[in-house]
């Protein structure tokens, strides 16, 4: 590490910090204006509540303490407004408008203390923008750019000694993936509102599928030998894990307590959108600037292969033009926010009614992107990928892949290549398919008949925790939480929806396959060690046999990195029968004197 | 019956994997190295931290279970081919009823003065690796003896650790024995570029040890001492068959074998780098240390140990093909590519303007036919070179068609138009190429 790099690290690290505290640096003071709620009813009865509570007068030192009165003031309100519908609602006013249900109050709470926040980053975001993205993004560059120097090659030196890319003990993996899931399951009850049923469900469905590999599919007898010598275990990613695991956290469901981070991007959304940053922009915005930082030093890395070069120009482009800028813009001129890449049923939310009936209601590029996101589903993902695989998408277009091919590309040979990975994979992400599917149908249903009611079931009870469960806890709190622990793709291997439905197709009906250069591997296990996908390519490739595989996201690192030319992404199926057979690199064939040069 | 197979390496686990797919007899593996079968030529892998031991694994530790391969550690000390049992050297007994006698390699020493110090090695083993380890920590300087692709591992190793490293080349340039002039100067300055200590033309003589006895120095034939903490020796590599001395089993430099690598005992064969052939083929070496050999013989030797005495496979290598990685550059070679070629090998080299790129085409000078490739930092498709070489394909087509043969990955840069023109200026002719790069102009070629 030179000098530079040294220095960037360290202002990189100050930036974190900063970032870190500056939700402790605030106050937050209580006052009718601040009090972010236009429903009247609500406002009066909290504002009543809340000056009981002697809060107008009170300066709180922290988003917690804070918090905790306005809860206490929102609930004494809840009651009352309860009990005042019980004796009859006002004239013209619906139940709905007039009781304060759970979910206004986590809107309430969040835009109320963003609100109420005063001090040194509510009060200079700019100084605080420039300090900690400004003086990250400088400290990653300074890190990153010396990269160019190197000469160019696969660089993969040490990756095994780092306590930041080293990973964990497979026993430590499991304790963190064992209380991540317990953590999800037993907070999945109060956020559906004390329900256990769900979680019970949940249970249910994760035990078959525990049963089926283990014990049907005898994968107990088949005991992984992934752990690796005593004190492997790198401190660092356990920590950057946690802190990634943390962040997704209070993202999804305590945004009130990250408002200074709000506040720091509100310069930048003003100008954008004019809109106030909310936590969706803030984590937008984010995940724009660490995979421009951290595209180009992948590009640093793999400047050599101009695979690699043009596909992370291309999820740098998706990202930041198609996903992030242009639905900015487009609620600038009063469109939908909408992301043209992103399709069902990874945007798992496009079917449900207020996403349909703002396409429906905006007019003639409303009616666009409903027909757009469509034909995508129809059309585009099983004919493009007929031709490219899934990778057009995975690892050139989708954002997902595209945070997991940058900031993810460190912790790639994390993955886990068991059989049993395998086995467990398989089965979740094609059940994480068909919820997706049966969520959707059960929401269509309510759209179309306006019964909320699919035979005894709730759709809205289904699409909440289709929405909690894979879309928060999975692909963000694990998927991008656990890079450090399991892998970057443990979302993109385990969970999509959409990659399922990518790999479906990639598997039964595709030209795409990576072809092995005879009998040219010697089996030292690159290939297998840097697929993200957990693919065991070296299986493959040292009995010269073309891979085919669901899961394959066509990134090309293990062509990369095999130091004997073995592998190759291809565009084209034929004589694929033959060449995926797994009895193929045989010296002597049949027992005849029949050689083959492998 | 029990087919007992000593050494874990790729020829004696080939060997009994395809025991296993040919027929349900007992098979046991011994290793004196490790518990289960990995890929040595990974273990530098391992010391630069791109992987760990355990990636280095191409099958999962149940594999073995599964498929009723037993495994036992130990060294095999004594060969009793007569009583068909093997002696440990714990004292313990193994019966057989056929032998795989697959036991490898060792580095070879010459005799050098203090050659057996402490912190002197060489690279093959994965004991060799832990020694490595052991010797790495507040290492000032390692001194690697030998050209070869064992050297330039070990220079590569140390050099991801920041270790320096002086390099003793004894030839002229690195590995010229080998590579022609081009290729060889191109790994020279490869390697310079790489920080490492370059010294041609010049051997070791003796190695200094220090109070403890272990290395402290060399010095060389030039009458220069080299203070260093470690001295590889990576002079080659030789059959490694010392315990069979007084078997009974008919020994050169390796254990020799017939052309179905049975040894001179009915029941008893060898296959990978200990094995001698009697009659190797037109053009091949007798000993060929090579991970693809010793795949191929653990095959054909399979084969021949489950049909016992009844119409043997003799092995036949194929069309020779090898494959390197020196540093950051790709090695490749394709049929027969000579260091000192004969009168009759005409040759067509190409070099990028990098100096880290290479194509060279071998062809008869009187016949045209084509005879070997040597590709540097470019990919290859085997299949098809193979396909030319055995059909002595005329230079003319080949050239025609060379970008069919090229496998680097998509949007990489195509050289084989430089290689036509260039082909173009030398002879006067005015050739075009007709393919590019593709798996389907390949394919067809190949059904073809």
């Amino acid at each position: 590490m030179n000098i530079l790099q040294k220095i960037g690290l360290a202002l990189f690290t100050i930036a974190l910090l900063i970032f870190l505290l500056a939700n402790g640096l605030d106050s937050y003071r209580l006052s009718p204006e601040n009090l972010s709620v236009k429903n009247e009813f609500h406002k009066k009865e909290i504002l009543g509540a809340a000056q009981q509570l002697g809060m107008m007068e009170k300066t709180y030192g922290s988003s917690f303490a804070f918090n905790g009165d306005l809860k206490k003031a929102m609930h004494t309100a809840q009651q009352v407004l309860d009990e005042k519908a019980k004796q009859g609602l006002p004239e013209g006013v619906s139940e709905w408008d007039y009781r304060l249900g759970d979910w206004a109050m986590k809107d309430y709470a969040l835009q109320t203390t963003k609100l109420s926040a005063t001090g040194p980053v509510a009060d200079n975001p700019l100084l605080f923008l420039l300090l900690t993205f400004g003086l990250g993004i400088l400290g990653g560059l300074l890190y990153i750019v010396p990269k160019f120097g190197e000469l160019p090659g696969i660089k993969n030196n040490g990756i095994y000694h780092n306590p930041m890319t080293r990973g964990l003990k497979v026993g430590l993996r499991g304790a963190f993936l064992g209380a991540t899931i317990l953590g999800v399951l037993v907070f999945g009850m109060f956020y559906l509102g004390g329900g256990w049923l769900w979680s019970l469900l949940t249970v249910i469905v994760g035990s078959f599928i525990a049963w089926r590999v283990l014990i049907k599919e005898k994968s107990k007898e088949e005991k992984p030998a992934r752990s690796a010598s005593p004190g492997i275990t790198g401190w660092l990613g356990v920590l950057t894990g946690v802190l990634l695991i943390g962040f997704y956290v209070a993202l999804y469901w305590a945004p009130q307590h990250i408002t200074a981070w709000m506040h720091i991007v509100d310069p930048v959304s003003k100008m954008l959108s004019g809109n106030e940053a909310s936590q969706w922009f803030l984590y937008g915005l984010l995940y724009t600037i660490v995979v421009m930082v951290m595209g180009i030093r992948m590009i640093a890395k793999y400047r050599h292969n101009k695979y690699q070069i043009i596909r992370t120009f291309s999820v740098m482009f998706f990202q930041t033009a198609i996903a992030f800028l242009l639905p900015e813009i487009l609620v600038r001129l009063n469109q939908p926010y909408y992301d043209f890449k992103n399709i069902w049923p990874l945007n798992y939310s496009f079917f449900f009614d207020y996403n349909l009936d703002n396409l429906i209601n905006s007019g003639g590029l409303g009616i666009f992107m409903l027909v757009w996101g469509i034909v995508l589903i129809v059309i585009g993902v099983p004919v493009i990928t007929y031709f490219f695989g899934k990778r057009w998408y995975c690892s050139w277009v989708c954002g997902c892949g595209g945070l997991a091919e940058t900031l993810g590309d460190p912790y790639r040979q994390l993955s886990d290549k068991s059989l049993r990975a395998w086995q467990y994979e398989r089965w979740i992400i094609h059940a994480v398919l068909a919820f997706a599917v049966v969520m959707t149908l059960m929401v269509l249903y309510t759209y179309f008949t306006g019964s909320h009611n699919v035979l005894f079931i709730s759709s809205d009870t289904v699409r909440a925790w289709y929405g909690f469960l894979i879309s928060s806890a999975f692909a963000g709190v694990v998927g991008t939480g656990f890079y450090p622990l399991m892998g970057n793709r443990v979302w993109c291997r385990f969970g999509c929806p959409l990659a399922a439905y990518l790999g479906l197709v990639q598997k039964f009906k595709s030209r795409f396959r990576i072809t092995v250069n005879g009998g040219q591997c010697i089996s030292c296990g690159n290939c297998s060690t840097y697929c993200e996908m957990g693919i065991d390519v070296r299986a493959y490739a040292q009995r010269g046999q073309d891979i085919v595989r669901s899961s394959c996201v066509g990134c090309g690192v293990c062509s990369a990195v095999c130091p004997r030319g073995v592998l190759r992404l291809e565009n084209n199926a034929s004589d694929v029968q033959e060449r995926a057979n797994d009895l193929r690199v045989i010296h002597v064939k049949n027992g005849e004197l029949e050689i083959e040069n492998s | 019956m029990h087919i007992v197979i000593i050494g874990n390496g790729i020829a004696g686990i080939t060997a009994a994997r395809h025991i296993r797919k040919l027929s349900d007899h007992k098979i046991t593996v011994i290793s004196g190295e490790t518990d289960h079968f990995f890929s040595r030529t990974a273990l530098m892998y391992i010391y630069m931290g791109h992987m760990r031991f355990e990636d280095t694994k191409p099958y999962e530790d149940w594999f073995w279970e599964k498929n009723r391969i037993e495994l036992v550690r130990g060294f095999v000390e004594k060969v009793e081919p007569q009583s068909k049992l093997l002696h440990f050297e714990d004292g313990k007994t193994l019966a057989f009823d056929r032998l795989l006698i697959a036991t490898g390699s060792k580095s070879n020493k010459f005799g050098w003065p203090g050659q057996d110090l402490e912190g002197v090695q060489g690279l093959y083993s994965y004991q060799d690796l832990e020694g490595m380890e052991r010797y790495s920590p507040g290492l000032k300087r390692a001194v690697i003896v030998g050209g070869g692709l064992i050297g330039i591992e070990m220079a590569e190793m140390f050099h991801s650790r920041h270790i320096p490293v002086t390099f003793l080349v004894r030839e002229k340039s690195f590995w010229d024995l080998v590579l022609p002039l081009e290729e060889s100067q191109m790994i020279n300055r490869h390697i310079l570029e790489n920080g490492i200590d370059l010294r041609l033309e010049t051997e070791l003589k003796e190695i200094l040890p220090d109070a403890n006895g272990k290395a402290r120095a060399v010095v060389t034939n030039k009458g220069e001492t080299i203070e260093c903490g470690f001295v590889g020796l990576t002079a080659g590599v030789s059959p490694n068959v010392d315990f069979l001395k007084d078997s009974g089993i008919e020994m050169g430099r390796g254990v020799l074998v017939n052309d179905f690598l049975e040894t001179n005992i009915p029941g008893v064969f060898a296959a990978g780098d200990c094995v001698q052939l009697q009659n190797p083929k037109h053009g091949r070496r007798p000993i060929e240390a090579v991970w693809y050999t010793g795949r191929m013989m653990g095959e054909t030797a399979a084969h021949n140990i489950v049909r016992g005495g009844q119409s043997l496979i003799p092995y036949d290598p194929g069309t020779w093909f090898n494959s390197a990685k020196f540093f950051d550059i790709e090695y490749q070679v394709y049929g027969t590519v000579l260091a000192n070629p004969p009168e009759n090998h005409a040759v067509l080299y190409w070099e990028h303007s990098d100096g880290r790129r290479s194509i060279r085409l071998v062809y008869d000078r009187h016949t045209g036919g084509i005879l070997g490739l040597n590709l540097m930092g470019v990919r290859y498709r085997q299949e098809v070179c193979v396909k030319w070489l055995e059909s002595g394909t005329p230079i003319e087509e080949v050239l025609q068609n060379l970008g069919m043969a090229n496998f680097d990955p998509e949007f990489y840069k195509e050289y084989e138009n430089d290689v036509v023109a260039l082909y173009n200026r030398q002879s006067g002719r005015n050739l075009t190429l007709k393919k590019r790069r593709g798996l389907a102009g390949a394919l067809d070629f190949l059904r073809a």
